[in-house]
């Protein structure tokens, strides 16, 4: 089998997983967005929240990673599943591939609502040319946020105390993500005197991140998973 | 079993002994150097002498870091899987966490006397305190259980991970913001602007914490080839025991 009909298969499978366990909806979304409530209640003032709205969308985004992350691969790991592709000899890229695919669709969703949520709780506002700029930054921070989540959960899976240890080997990583795509996003929405154009740098530092750790990802995964 | 344990002499040999010695000598002098015959500076008074020990133990944990993502790749790359290499890189790592702990205490205690703050959002510190904290997760990533061999392929490639991420978390650091006192002796203009006592007892400090480096490292290591081989006869071991036991 190909290895894109196994990513495609793997992703497919992941999803379909999803939408009938719906943990993603039933429970990240709605920590997702108690985080952002908050966050209002920590910082308390309107004008300071506009101004952070960006780092608040960002920093809520990679609370709710560690969960998405753990979750995709509990289902792995639940009744050996992993296990199970690993003596079926599906090739460990086409798994990166896909496991990273579903955690992006996963991810997507989960910042659509926080990014509205922003817009609704915080006022800010974005006008044509910031979406443009929103829009690639949030495509280009989530495909580095899913290879790199992917490839850290695949390493923790099936280790005693992952739920630990997965945000102290994640969190340092993405930190240029997060620094980078709250830049961005700051710029979208024109806070603290951005012009939008300031935004593009960032997003170019993201699309490196996510292709260094999609190359990265794809030359170790087997290395992490094979046991 | 118990005869072995008591004749046992520690992990040391003439060559980590010369190392260990020079060790002592060289910070000695350095001790001596840095509280005493140097002269303080004209600008940062007293608070100059941190430097003696904050220099040398950054570019310890900067080396040792380099050590671990050297050997870390020998031990992906080579075709034997030597454990040697898994052991350099797993002792060099827990050195180098130590010394970028000392780093960043020596620094930020420096940076209270001489900026007024102890922490700044420099390039240089955030990345240095991003280093500690990756190299933190490597170790518990070695702490993590299983067989020595899967211990060295979670750890290295989690190390050459390290490798990839470091830059890019500077590179996107500097475009942060920038601020730290540039490199003095290191300086891309080439003259040195310091007391000629001064730069000897801070290149004496490198010499002697790097020498200190291959001392533990060394020891270390072998501590590690130790519990690793313990870890292998230890259920041999137990067996024998307790067959013995059924046989009388």
């Amino acid at each position: 089998m190909s290895t894109s009909r196994i990513a495609r298969a793997v992703a497919a499978k992941d999803l379909r997983i999803e939408m009938r366990s719906r943990v993603v909806t039933n429970q990240v979304l709605p920590f997702s967005g108690l985080v952002m409530i908050m966050f209002a209640f920590a910082l308390d003032n309107d004008d300071v929240l506009q101004r952070v709205a960006g780092g608040l969308v960002w920093l809520a985004t990679l609370f709710s990673l560690f969960i998405v992350v753990q979750r995709t691969f509990a289902v792995e790991t639940f009744d050996g599943a992993l296990d199970a592709l690993r003596v079926a000899g599906v090739n460990p890229q086409g798994i990166f591939i896909g496991k990273a695919i579903a955690l992006f669709v996963q991810l997507i969703v989960l910042e659509s609502v926080l990014f509205i949520s922003a817009v609704v709780l915080y006022r800010v506002n974005v006008n044509g040319s910031g979406l443009v700029l929103l829009v690639t930054c949030v495509l280009c921070a989530t495909a580095g946020l899913a290879f790199v989540g992917t490839l850290y959960g695949g390493l923790t899976a099936g280790a005693r105390g992952r739920e630990t240890l997965l945000p102290l080997l994640l969190l340092p990583v993405v930190a240029p993500v997060l620094i980078c795509a709250t830049r961005a996003t700051e710029s979208a929405f024109r806070s603290g005197g951005l012009t939008v154009g300031e935004g593009w740098p960032w997003v170019a530092v993201l699309a490196v991140f996510a292709a260094v750790f999609g190359l990265g990802g794809l030359l170790s995964f087997s290395s992490l998973i094979e046991e | 079993m118990s005869s072995e344990t008591q004749s046992f002499k520690g992990v040391g040999t003439p060559t980590t002994r010369m190392y260990g010695l020079m060790a002592v000598v060289a910070l000695g002098w350095v001790f001596l150097g840095g509280l005493f015959f140097t002269p303080e500076d004209a600008v940062q008074g007293d608070a100059v002498r941190i430097m003696y020990v904050h220099v040398p133990t950054a570019w310890v944990a900067y080396l040792a870091f380099i050590v671990t993502g050297i050997a870390s790749a020998c031990w992906l790359i080579g075709k034997k899987h030597s454990m040697g290499f898994d052991r350099v890189a797993g002792a060099s790592a827990e050195v180098g966490v130590l010394f970028m702990a000392m780093t960043l205490l020596s620094g930020s205690l420096w940076g209270r006397i001489t900026w007024g703050t102890f922490w700044v959002w420099d390039p240089r510190l955030t990345t240095t305190a991003f280093l500690f904290v990756t190299y933190l997760g490597y170790l518990a990533v070695r702490g993590l259980g299983g067989t020595a061999e899967q211990r060295a392929r979670r750890s290295s490639v989690i190390a050459l991970l390290a490798v990839l991420e470091i830059p890019l978390v500077h590179f996107s650091v500097v475009l942060w913001r920038s601020l730290h006192q540039r490199a003095t002796v290191l300086s891309p203009d080439g003259d040195i602007k310091m007391d000629g006592l001064m730069l000897f007892t801070l290149l004496f400090g490198v010499f002697g914490f790097t020498v200190l480096f291959a001392w533990l490292v060394s020891h270390r290591q072998r501590i590690m080839a130790m519990q690793d081989a313990q870890q292998i006869t230890a259920l041999d071991a137990a067996v024998t025991e307790r067959l013995k036991e059924v046989q009388e």
